[in-house]
């Protein structure tokens, strides 16, 4: 509130002061409030909020703004408005008492009255001057005017009187909001947009597929910049919010803080980290595949970690999510007693996408929360809506992302169709995206669940068995073979008989190992036996060679010896050489 | 429907002849102001001889009963008595349908 005021100030330099509406998002559209001073017109049919629109326009300049204000109605009693505004927490007696708000029910009934010769409306200019002068009042509302042209005859004069009214308002320096029913293919009934040109915003409340949804527009602000769109507007227990949500273009800062998503197993598979903080998470399946049970055990390990977790259910209750959690073994309650969990539930066709929109809004600014989970998206999807669908949810992803808020949303996808299409276009806004798909094989259906796409991580690229059992969502390997992807109860009966093979092999090599065990043995006694017939022989063999040995050189020896006994041998040879000489 | 209202009317309205009070606003001494209040005067006086009271307030001087008597329009014209209230705007110059207004029996 304090930004606009500021903005207002860098206004007046430039020549055109503002009045703060004091409505949220109406002075950031407006750029600081309506054109102080002059008149501004707002229109729409009935029951678009225009009477609330003046009257928080009023109550916010009295309490807020310092500047007191005069009511002046024309279709409804001060006692109708102020117990009409008392449900808003406005205390309009007090604020009268207080000299802040003076209001004026104009009467007029036609069956009661006639017209005779020429009349003006300076009747209704002294009561408003005297009603302005009472309390210095700086704002005026003129609420309805145009009953005027159905309680006095003659609308030419009443033209020209009110033209005149609306130059006397700019000469007294008030700040009007005039308001004025929707016509027929103008603005207001009686044209007013003629008189009343600085600033026109127009209500409207339309329904579309049997739900409504209110918008605001700025339709022209004269010496002003203003948001042109059409904004979604709530009313509620706290009045009038209007809600600028628009895409405000890839800027968000991104985290890279990785958040578990509650199952241990899908966390390995993403990358060991689970999902990024502030990414968006879809889980799309067909039904009964546990898209709810994964968006608990999110929740669940949020509130764990101490965050703040905001549930929007569209399909169930939030006793009825309580009790299905808790029957995977996730108890949501304590959470949701502990303040750090609120569930929310809404049928989708409630209220129009925008109001869905800028009710979330509201929510999600209020409570703060870490985590939003929405379950499921596509219910929104009435008739052929989907490109206001995803509008709705580009700008809810876009503000949850600014925010560093993780979504999860869940997607129901129509059985037959291909998954990876969702029904709602939003894949491309979309950071991680599981798959659950139904395998349905061996008279059984089973749950698998894959990684569609996780941007910015590596992750796995395999199938999971899912399985929901007491203590929450489970992931098994699935059991990929020859026969192909075998799950449930095909896929125990494989693993029993993998089980059963294995114990087989493990029989056989043992049986191998004992028969090599044997034929070691054996071969080492045919060794050692071997051996010992060499050593055997070789002792033997030894032996006679020692013999042979002896035998020689006793031989030899006996030969000299028996020489030396004859003296021959030797001496013979010499003495004969001797003898000749 | 014709004969019906007529006998009825007529005794009534000759064996007590009905006591005005009325009121006209004006704003100060406009064109229209002097004109209604010159035209009020001489349907009183020339129909209502002594059975009326006739109150002129110029709304700017008493701006604060415009809001008690639901004043927008001037020159307003307020019948108080007898009932039922009723109202007529404007400078009040074509007579005859101010005397059929007010329900007034021409003298």
């Amino acid at each position: 509130m304090v930004k606009p005021k500021q903005h207002a100030k860098t206004n007046q330099s430039a020549g055109l002061q503002k009045s703060p509406t004091g409505i949220t998002g109406l002075d950031q559209i407006t750029g600081g409030g309506l054109p102080r001073g002059r008149p501004t017109l707002i229109c729409g049919g009935a029951g678009c909020g225009k009477t609330l629109l003046a009257m928080e326009f009023l109550v916010h300049g009295a309490t807020r703004f310092n500047e007191p204000g005069v009511f002046m109605s024309f279709e409804e009693t001060a006692r109708d408005l102020t117990q009409n505004v008392a449900s808003l927490g406005f205390d309009l007696n007090d604020l009268v008492a207080h000299k802040q708000i003076v209001l004026d029910f104009v009467y007029i009934e036609r069956s009661e009255l006639e017209a005779n010769g020429e009349y003006d409306l300076e009747g209704l200019f002294i009561r408003l001057g005297a009603a302005i002068d009472a309390i210095g009042a700086k704002r005026v509302v003129l609420d309805t005017i145009e009953t005027l042209f159905s309680g006095l005859p003659d609308p030419i004069i009443l033209r020209a009187e009110l033209r005149r009214l609306f130059r006397w308002l700019k000469e007294r320096g008030v700040t009007a909001i005039i308001t004025g029913e929707r016509g027929d293919g103008t603005l207001t009934r009686q044209g007013l947009e003629e008189y009343v040109s600085d600033c026109v915003i127009v209500l409207d409340h339309r329904v579309s597929e049997q739900t409504s949804s209110r918008r605001l527009r700025v339709v022209k602000y004269r010496g002003s910049t203003h948001g042109t769109n059409e904004y979604p507007f709530l009313i509620n227990a706290d009045g009038i919010s209007v809600l600028p949500v628009t895409a405000l273009g890839l800027k968000h800062t991104v985290s890279e803080e990785r958040i578990s998503s509650g199952v241990a197993r899908l966390d390995a598979m993403l990358d060991g980290r689970g999902y990024y903080r502030g990414s968006s998470v879809l889980i799309s399946g067909t039904a009964g595949t546990g898209k709810s049970s994964l968006a608990a055990h999110f929740a669940d390990a949020a509130c764990r970690r101490g965050e703040r977790a905001l549930y929007f259910s569209f399909e169930e209750s939030p006793d009825q999510i309580i009790r299905n959690m808790r029957s995977i073994g996730i108890d949501l309650q304590p959470w949701v007693k502990a303040g750090l969990l609120q569930i929310h539930a809404h049928r989708p066709s409630s209220a129009g996408l925008e109001t869905h929109l800028a009710m979330k809004h509201k929510l999600i600014s209020a409570f703060k929360p870490q985590v939003v989970i929405m379950d499921p998206l596509n219910s929104f999807v009435i008739g052929d809506n989907e490109i206001e669908v995803k509008a709705m949810l580009i700008r809810l992803v876009d503000f949850l992302k600014t925010e560093q808020i993780t979504g999860l949303f869940t997607n129901l996808a129509p059985g037959g169709n291909p998954v990876e299409q969702t029904e709602v276009a939003i894949s491309s806004l979309i950071d991680t995206w599981l798959l659950l798909r139904d395998i349905d094989s061996g008279g059984e259906r089973n749950r698998g669940l894959s990684i569609l796409k996780s941007r910015g991580m590596p992750h796995s690229n395999q199938i999971r068995e899912f399985l929901l059992t007491d203590h929450g969502v489970e992931l098994r390997d699935v059991y990929v073979g020859p026969e192909g992807v075998l799950t449930g109860s095909a896929r125990l009966t494989k693993e029993a008989e993998n089980e059963a093979a294995k114990l087989i092999r493990n029989q056989e090599v043992e049986l191998r190992q004992i028969e090599l065990e044997r034929k070691r043995t054996t071969l080492e006694a045919q060794i050692a036996m071997l051996r010992a017939e060499f050593a055997v022989q070789e002792i033997a063999s030894i032996k006679i060679i020692g013999q042979e040995t002896a035998e020689k050189a006793q031989l030899a020896q006996g030969r000299v010896d028996m020489g030396v006994s004859r003296k021959v041998d030797a001496m013979p040879n010499k003495q004969k050489k001797s003898d000749p000489q | 429907m014709k004969t019906n209202p007529s006998p009825h009317a007529h005794p009534e309205e000759k064996q007590t002849p009905k006591h005005f009070i009325l009121k006209l606003y004006v704003a100060g001494q406009s064109p229209k102001s002097i004109k209604a209040i010159a035209n009020i005067q001489k349907i009183c006086r020339e129909n209502l001889h002594g059975r009326y009271e006739l109150e002129v307030i110029d709304l700017y001087e008493r701006p604060e009963l415009a809001q008690a008597d639901q004043i927008v329009a001037l020159p307003t014209l307020i019948r108080k008595l007898p009932p039922p209230l009723r109202r007529i705007i404007g400078d009040l110059s074509d007579t005859e349908r101010v005397l059929v207004g007010l329900d007034i029996e021409k003298a």
